[in-house]
Order: C-alpha cells, then sequence, then structure tokens
C-alpha cells in the first residue's frame, strides 16, 4: 500500500502522520506539496494532515479546498481509492464538498487538546473494517473549531445512511452522544464517511496515539493496521 | 534630534563622538542609541552575567549565539533558551505573548533547529480581579494561537498569581529545538563578499523601537504605546521554518541571524561584528509595507517572522528559488565587506557610517547596590501565627489555591502533542521529549520562586536553580545546562539592584557548585509601574538528558501495596512558602540557605534510582511542602495513601515546610531493599504505604482521594 501525505502551507502534522503510517505499516509515504496538481506514485491512500492550512485565513480549510492539488484529490476518491482528512483535512474535506457539513468553534470558543474516546460507529467502509463496532478507542483531538454541523434533516439522513464513523464517548460506560464531545459536534460526531465508504473525515488524530511511548496513548496503530489490511483483503 | 530623545547620557553621548571622531548624524544617532539601550546591550547586567560558569561537557555553544546548544549525543544538539515578553504582553496580552512565542521560535530557527518544544512562565496578578482574568485570557490565547499553528508543541510551564504582578504580568517564553551538529547554523560565520538577504515579511511601521520601550517603567497610559507593539503572524513564521530548515539542509546559507529587538539594525550589525567583517546595506532594496518610511523606522522596525541571511554571490538564486517554493518575501539588500564598517546607503546617498564595533560595545554601568532597608521586616516572622486548627482543610486549600491547583484549564489550550515527541506533557512535574530517531529523551524543567528571592534574593535564587536540577535528577537526567530569564525592577535604585545581584550570586555560586553551565538567556529590567513592583523573579528552565528512556522515574506511578518513603530531610521552612504566603498575606522570613553537599549526594542517588528502576514513581518535595507533593502524587496515580510520618518541630512545618534537597518516592516491596541500599548515606524515612482510597495521615488528617481531587480541580 502506498500512501501520499498533502502538504499544504502551513499543515503542521503531515511529518506526525508519515511517522504513524510508516513506522506502524513499514510502507512507503510520499510527501506531495499542494503545488502539484498530480500524484506522481499513484498512492492507494491520500491524507489530509492535520494543521492550519494557509493559516485557516477566511475559514479553517476553506483555502485549501481550492488548492492545485485538489483536483487530483477528487479524482482519487471518485475512483474510489481512500482519501483520509484528519483534523484540518476532515475541514478541508467538508470545504470542499467531499464530505457534507461544516466544523464550527468549540462551544468553549476555545482550542482544546486532551485525549479523547470515540465509539467505533460502523466498520462498513475501508478504514475501520479491522475494529471492532462498539469498541472505544482514544484519538487525542486539537482543534479550535471541532463542532461538527449539518442541518437536521441532512443530518437525519446521514445518520440514517450509517455514515458516521466515530462519536465522542464515555470510555468507562461506553455511552457516546453530543454530552461527550468537547466541542459540542451535533449527536457527538468525531468522524463521518462518505456513500461509497471511500472517504473518511474525523477531527481526532489517531496519529497521536501510535507510539506507544508518547503521552497521546496507544490506540492509533490498529487504525492503520486496519486500513493495510482492508486493503490487503479488497485492494485499493 | 539630541541624545536624551534616543536614550543616551550625556557621557554616552560623549563616548559615541569619542569613538566616532566626530559628531554623529541623526541617523547615526538613532542607531547607536537603540544598540545601546538596556535591552539590546545589556550594559547593566553583563557585569554579572559574566559570572556565570558557562562551561560544561555537554556544552557546544554558549551565551553569545542565538541560543545555546547541548550535545544530546548520537550526532544530535539541542538549541534551546528563554526570553521575556514582558511590557508588549501588558499593554496587548494576545498579540505581546504571541509575539513572544514567535521570536523566540526564531532564535531556534537560527541556530539551524527545528522548533520542537516551548514552555511558557506566566505571572499574573491576583487571580481574583477581572483584570488579571482578562490579562491571562489574552496571554493564554495568544501563545495557543501562535503556538499552535506554528506546530511547536507546549510541554509544560510554570503559571504563578501575586498580586505583585496585577499591573505588570511576566510571560517568560521559552523554546528549544534539535539540531543534528553538521547542519548547525551560526550568526559568526559572514565572509565578506556574502549577500545580506532579508527573508520573510516585509518591513512596515509596526514595533519601531520596541527595544527602548523595554527599557523604561510602563507608563501610566500603557495604550499611548500600542504602535510599539507587533503583530504576529504564525502562518509566516511557519514557513520561515520550513524554508530556513531547507536551505540550511542544502548548505545554501552561510550565516543567519533571527530579527528580535531592533530589528534589522541589531541582526546585521550584530551578525558583521560577530564575523569580524563590515556591512554595507541598500535601504531602497528593503521591502517595505509603507513606501514612506524613513530610514531609522526601517532598521528600527520590529515587523515580525524576518530573518537574516548570509549567501554566498553564487547560491543566490537557488536561495530565492526556495523562498518563492513557500511564497515568502526575499531581497538582497546588502553586503559583507572587508573593512569593519557599518554603512548605510539609501538611492546612492551614505546615510551612515560607522565602526560595527561602536554598535556593540555600549559601556558598561555599574550601579551601586545596597541592601533594602525593608529587609529586616521582610524576613520577620512569627510563626505562632501559622498554627493550624485544621490540617485537612489547610491541604485542600493548599491544592486549591491559584498557584496549587490543575492548570488544564490554561494547557489544554495549548498543542502539547504535535510533532509526536512529548513522552511527559504538561501537568507533569518535569517534561520529557524524545530526541529524534533514538532512545535517549530530553528532561525540561521550568522553576521560580518570586516568594523566596524577595525576602533573601541569594538563598532564594540558589532555592530556585537547585529545585529546577533536583526535578531533572529525578528523572534519572544528566545534567546539560540552563536558560534564564531574569524579571526585575529598575536596576537604577541601589536596593532593587541589590536584589538584581544577590539573585544572580546565588544562582552562579548553584550552577558552578552543581555542574550546571549557563547557555543562554535573557534580562528584563523597569518591571515596575507607577502602583508598585514585581517580586525579584529568576526564572529557570534546567534541562538534563537520558540516554535510556525507558529508565525514567516518572510521577503518578504509585501502585498499590507500594511504600512511601521520603528522601532528605523531613522538613524545611515555613518561611516564604506557600503555606505562609497565604496565612500572613504576604511573604515574610528567610528561606533555607542552600547545601551544595546535600544536593550532590541526592544527585547521585536520585540518578542511580531511576537507571535502576527501584521506584515506582518519584516526586520532588516544593510549592505547597511534603503534604501537597503527596497529595499531588496521590491523584496522579488514582491511588489512596496513609502516611505515618510525626512532626518534629509542628504539624504544619511537617506538613507545609519547603526547601532544600528532599523528595518523595513510591517504592514496591520487594525492591524497597535495593531502593534503600541506593539511598544510604542520605536522611531517608519511610513515611508510610499507598493504597485505598483515603489520604490519611496518622493522628492529622484523613480525608477522601475524591475530596483532594475535587479541590485540586477547582472545584471546591
Amino acid at each position: 500500500m502506498r500512501t501520499a501525505v498533502v502538504v499544504f502551507p502551513g499543515s503542521n502534522c503531515d511529518r506526525d502522520v508519515r511517522r504513524a503510517v510508516s513506522e506502524t505499516l513499514k510502507t512507503p509515504v510520499d510527501m506531495v506539496w499542494h503545488e502539484e496538481r498530480e500524484f506522481a506514485s499513484e498512492p492507494d491512500l491520500v491524507i489530509l494532515p492535520g494543521g492550519f492550512s494557509y493559516g485557516d485565513y477566511l475559514r479553517s480549510g476553506a483555502m485549501a479546498a481550492h488548492s492545485p492539488i485538489i483536483g487530483a484529490v477528487r479524482r482519487h476518491a471518485a475512483a474510489g481509492r481512500r482519501l483520509l482528512g484528519i483534523c484540518n483535512g476532515f475541514q478541508v474535506l467538508t470545504e470542499s464538498g467531499l464530505l457534507p457539513g461544516a466544523l464550527l468553534a468549540n462551544t468553549s470558543t476555545t482550542f482544546i487538546c486532551r485525549k479523547c474516546w470515540l465509539r467505533v460507529e460502523q466498520t462498513e467502509n475501508r478504514f475501520t473494517s479491522g475494529l471492532k463496532k462498539g469498541g472505544i478507542v482514544q484519538y487525542p483531538i486539537a482543534h479550535h473549531e471541532g463542532l461538527y454541523f449539518l442541518p437536521p434533516k441532512e443530518l437525519r439522513q446521514l445518520e440514517d445512511d450509517g455514515r458516521v464513523v466515530f462519536r465522542y464517548a464515555d470510555p468507562v460506560s461506553g455511552e457516546a452522544g453530543e454530552r461527550f464531545a468537547p466541542n459540542g459536534a451535533l449527536n457527538g460526531i468525531a468522524g463521518i464517511c462518505n456513500e461509497e465508504g471511500n472517504v473518511l473525515g474525523l477531527m481526532p488524530h489517531p496519529e497521536r496515539s501510535t507510539v506507544a511511548h508518547l503521552n497521546g496513548g496507544s490506540d492509533g496503530g490498529a487504525f492503520w493496521l486496519s486500513i493495510a489490511r482492508d486493503f490487503a483483503e479488497r485492494g485499493a | 534630534m539630541g541624545f536624551r530623545e534616543v536614550g543616551l547620557s550625556e557621557s554616552e553621548y560623549k563616548r559615541i563622538t569619542e569613538l566616532l571622531g566626530r559628531e554623529p548624524n541623526a541617523l547615526e544617532l538613532e542607531l547607536v542609541g537603540v544598540m545601546w539601550s538596556e535591552h539590546c546591550s545589556y550594559k547593566s547586567t553583563r557585569p554579572l552575567l559574566r559570572t556565570y560558569p558557562s562551561k560544561g561537557r555537554y556544552v557546544l555553544q554558549g551565551q553569545g549565539e542565538n541560543a545555546g546548544v547541548v550535545d544530546m549525543g548520537e550526532g544530535w544538539g539541542f538549541a534551546f533558551k528563554v526570553e521575556s515578553h514582558n511590557h508588549p504582553s501588558a499593554v496587548a496580552p494576545f498579540q505581546g505573548a504571541a509575539t513572544g512565542v514567535g521570536g523566540i521560535i526564531r532564535d531556534i530557527i537560527a541556530m539551524g533547529a527545528r522548533p520542537s518544544v516551548s514552555m511558557d512562565g506566566l505571572f499574573f496578578g491576583d487571580a481574583n480581579l477581572c483584570k488579571t482574568r482578562n490579562l491571562a485570557k489574552g496571554i493564554v490565547e495568544g501563545i495557543g494561537a501562535y503556538g499552535n499553528a506554528v506546530g511547536v508543541p507546549v510541554v509544560g510551564g510554570k503559571t504563578f498569581y501575586s498580586p505583585a504582578y496585577n499591573d505588570n504580568p511576566l510571560v517568560n517564553a521559552f523554546s528549544a529545538g534539535f539540531v543534528r551538529l553538521d547542519k548547525m547554523a551560526s550568526s559568526q560565520t559572514a565572509k565578506p563578499g556574502d549577500c545580506a538577504v532579508l527573508l520573510g515579511s516585509k518591513t512596515g511601521r509596526d514595533g519601531i523601537a520596541g527595544a527602548s520601550f523595554a527599557s523604561r517603567e510602563l507608563d501610566e497610559d500603557a495604550r499611548a504605546s500600542k504602535p510599539q507593539i507587533q503583530i504576529g503572524d504564525p502562518f509566516e513564521e511557519k514557513l520561515l521554518i520550513e524554508c530556513c530548515l531547507e536551505l540550511l539542509d542544502k548548505n545554501m546559507i552561510a550565516s543567519m541571524q533571527d530579527m528580535g529587538a531592533a530589528g534589522i539594525l541589531s541582526s546585521s550589525s550584530e551578525i558583521a561584528h560577530k564575523s569580524g567583517c563590515g556591512i554595507d546595506i541598500f535601504v531602497e532594496k528593503i521591502p517595505l509595507r509603507e513606501a514612506d518610511m524613513l530610514s531609522w523606522e526601517i532598521f528600527l522596525s520590529e515587523s515580525q517572522e524576518r530573518m537574516l541571511l548570509i549567501v554566498e554571490k553564487e547560491k543566490l538564486a537557488p536561495v530565492f528559488a526556495t523562498a518563492k517554493h513557500y511564497g515568502l518575501d526575499c531581497a538582497a539588500v546588502g553586503e559583507m565587506t572587508e573593512g569593519k564598517r557599518y554603512r548605510v546607503y539609501r538611492n546612492g546617498a551614505l546615510e551612515a557610517d560607522l565602526p560595527t564595533s561602536i554598535l556593540g560595545s555600549a559601556p558598561e554601568l555599574s550601579w551601586p547596590a545596597e541592601e533594602p532597608k525593608d529587609m529586616p521586616e521582610r524576613r520577620a516572622i512569627d510563626l505562632s501565627t501559622l498554627a493550624s486548627e485544621d490540617p485537612a482543610k489547610e491541604l485542600t486549600t493548599m491544592l486549591s489555591c491559584p498557584n496549587g491547583r490543575r492548570k488544564d484549564a490554561i494547557w489544554e489550550q495549548y498543542d502539547s502533542m504535535v510533532q509526536l515527541h512529548t513522552i511527559a506533557g504538561p501537568g507533569e512535574p518535569a517534561a520529557v521529549v524524545e530526541v529524534p530517531k533514538t532512545r535517549r529523551a530530553c528532561v525540561l524543567t521550568m522553576e521560580a520562586e518570586p516568594y523566596k528571592c524577595w525576602t533573601d534574593p541569594y538563598c532564594g535564587a540558589a532555592e530556585t536553580m537547585t529545585l529546577a536540577l533536583r526535578g531533572l535528577w529525578l528523572t534519572g537526567a544528566d545534567t546539560l545546562g540552563m536558560t534564564n530569564c531574569l524579571n526585575f525592577a529598575s536596576p537604577e535604585q541601589p536596593d532593587k539592584f541589590y536584589e538584581l545581584k544577590e539573585c544572580v550570586r546565588g544562582l552562579a555560586d548553584s550552577c558552578r557548585a552543581l555542574d550546571c553551565p549557563v547557555v543562554s538567556g535573557n534580562v528584563s529590567l523597569y518591571n515596575e509601574t507607577a502602583s508598585g513592583r514585581i517580586y525579584p523573579t529568576p526564572l529557570i528552565v534546567a534541562a538534563g538528558l537520558v540516554i535510556d528512556r525507558e529508565k525514567i522515574t516518572r510521577s503518578g506511578r504509585t501502585k498499590d501495596g507500594d511504600y512511601i518513603y521520603t528522601v532528605g530531610k523531613i522538613e524545611g521552612s515555613l518561611s516564604s512558602s506557600r503555606y505562609q504566603s497565604r496565612k500572613s498575606g504576604k511573604p515574610l522570613g528567610k528561606t533555607v540557605e542552600p547545601d551544595f553537599e546535600a544536593e550532590k549526594n541526592f544527585r547521585e542517588r536520585a540518578i542511580k534510582t531511576a537507571r535502576a528502576q527501584a521506584a515506582d514513581s518519584g516526586r520532588v518535595i516544593a510549592g505547597g511542602g511534603l503534604a501537597t507533593a503527596l497529595a499531588n502524587e496521590a491523584i496522579a496515580s488514582g491511588i489512596g495513601m496513609e502516611i505515618t510520618l510525626a512532626p518534629e518541630k509542628s504539624v504544619e512545618s511537617l506538613l507545609f515546610s519547603e526547601g532544600g534537597a528532599r523528595a518523595i518516592y513510591a517504592v514496591a516491596p520487594e525492591k524497597a531493599a535495593e531502593f534503600e541500599r541506593i539511598w544510604q548515606g542520605f536522611p531517608l524515612t519511610k513515611a508510610g504505604r499507598a493504597g485505598g482510597r483515603g489520604f490519611a495521615w496518622k493522628d492529622i488528617l484523613n480525608v477522601p482521594l475524591s475530596e483532594l481531587e475535587k479541590a485540586f480541580s477547582g472545584e471546591e
């Protein structure tokens, strides 16, 4: 499996994602600058990393959604290949219309960085098929705009379609929902996928709980392994 | 323009005419005036700073560069420095703090290092005042907004509240970075014929003469100073980091310097002076935000996110190409020359012509020092007023008071995990960071003891220094060195200068006795307003090296059934402690005298303990004393304790006294014999046992752990 990490000016989790993927999967990771118009390496997985693309000017992710590389990102997704947006990358996906909804400012109106527990709601996609449905995982968050928002009717549809992949949860009781969302996300939504299941966006950072001796925990490794297993079983 | 308007004294002006052999013109006077300001020249403190030990087995680059660099082994260097941004943060909290972070990060880039970690020392006024809350909110948001966007994790820090900082908060920003030794950059390696290149933001009118602003007391109406505040742009800074690191990696840069105080003037004159050459600068080539800027404004502008690169002529083209790739402005604005002259040309006309040496040779000032007349009152203490009727209540107060409680409301606003190398982050007594691609780790501690420095500057500073070092040693780290930020009042009054002098003596003596070189630092004077002055506040960041990250003694890892030990004297001093200061409403009494032999004995055994992994958990006894350390450990570990220690002097002294080489350890019973053997020859007491859900102290107190947790979380 070949991975490409898109680097926008202002991205700051690009190197972290590269480390998490390459240390866990021992597979090649290419860094692709936003001014490119094609992926030279035909990646199986494209990752839009966290950070502050274009300084988050205008709105988080809004300018990156119009970056030169985005055409190639759209074609990659349209071909049914895996596209993953983490944090700012998720914001880029909603701003570019590849995923529905918007990420609004946290209800606290402050940046929040802390460990965060999520319930895996759905394993029918190309990323989480190797995780346990209903299981609790810990991926840290670090964002100022992480309140997932969608108008009521569309939100119902999203839920009915089973496209919520991660929901903020209580690690002890296993309950999930809005009251466990540190940012006020509607229905406690932390991550969603598209109808085909090949585009996933989430606010928490699985790469931050990948290197076990660091302070972000160790649940993220299974996420990368799940993607690799899905790729091995189903191909690109 | 007269010399007084640029902040020079008559004798300084006379010295300038002697050095020049003529009267300076108006521009020259402006330039020298700023470079001879306290902020740029350290003229009041240079004689003191010379007393610091600067050499050590790990030191690669000591004071005199943009930041100090120590050797981490396996080809890695670690550049680190702390710097104040007090005055700007008092006037414009958000921007002042944000640009403080930006400025110190550029110091790290200038060493060729990737900025890897930050810490912040924050000193706020009375926590109950609206004004304090507003200032603190702006400062914390400013630090977060800048550091989070640039992607440098905050791994620790110190927050201290006292009315002494009501009108004059302190913001001390620490940054550090890892650098491959063969990629280290320097500001001393420019050669005649090289080009001076400005990279980053255009030069504007923001922050003009910020250096002289910082060399005065704060005006009552500080708002009039707004034009002297700089505006930060972390997006530009992030691009600047990536661009500079790429250029260094490709060996495109001969020498570099960040632009801080006194902008282009100070960076270009320092690089010429330190490299032993001259420089010609062509003003019309400098990219400007406003076309009509005067030469002196351009030279003194403190516009943020700019670096000065010295580039060999044949490498200019690739440097420009790389800058364009990152969307950064880049312009060749000058040339290094043979003669040691600092020359400014504008459209062909020579506007200033100074010897480069003059800009860096402000005459030193030796202010008189005299012990403050009220020192006997500061030291007078009546211990009987400190008696406690309800020790349990006193303990929960120690945990819930602004200086004792958990600071997650602050540090959760900072990204503490980006860059994937934080092993121990905010909320832990020592920060631990992975050295890239190795099993090594860097340990950092930040300490300040304003109460103790107020009542005894020498002993207070020594206690600050040793406390920071004990924190390193406890984890198992070897001392690499320290950086310090000296926050003081005006040096011009003998009693205030005495505090500074004595504090530096305390730091220097401690560093010399305990093999801790001083590799970098910063001095911030005139921290006073019409309504008062700050406590003497030397802030220390100590750095240490661990060869194997698996052999670190961490905190908050006490296990059920562990023995609890205290090492060192059971009791310290209540004088100028957190307990005493709260009880009396102000710090009173002299703290403990330094005992360097005890510190060395502690060092040896603490490091051995970590390497042998003889303890499950450990914690240095600091603010709030033994009881607070034990309670913090119990809370962090989520496990109760039963303590059986009896008081020597008094219950208050047992529970809350501070100072001296003391720590607590949690040791598994099967390791107890080994642990006791390691600590032979040093005071060691078995204090109790971990277990249960209560925090009980025989004959003194018994509190449910949940109560302590509530107090510590500020829910009380």
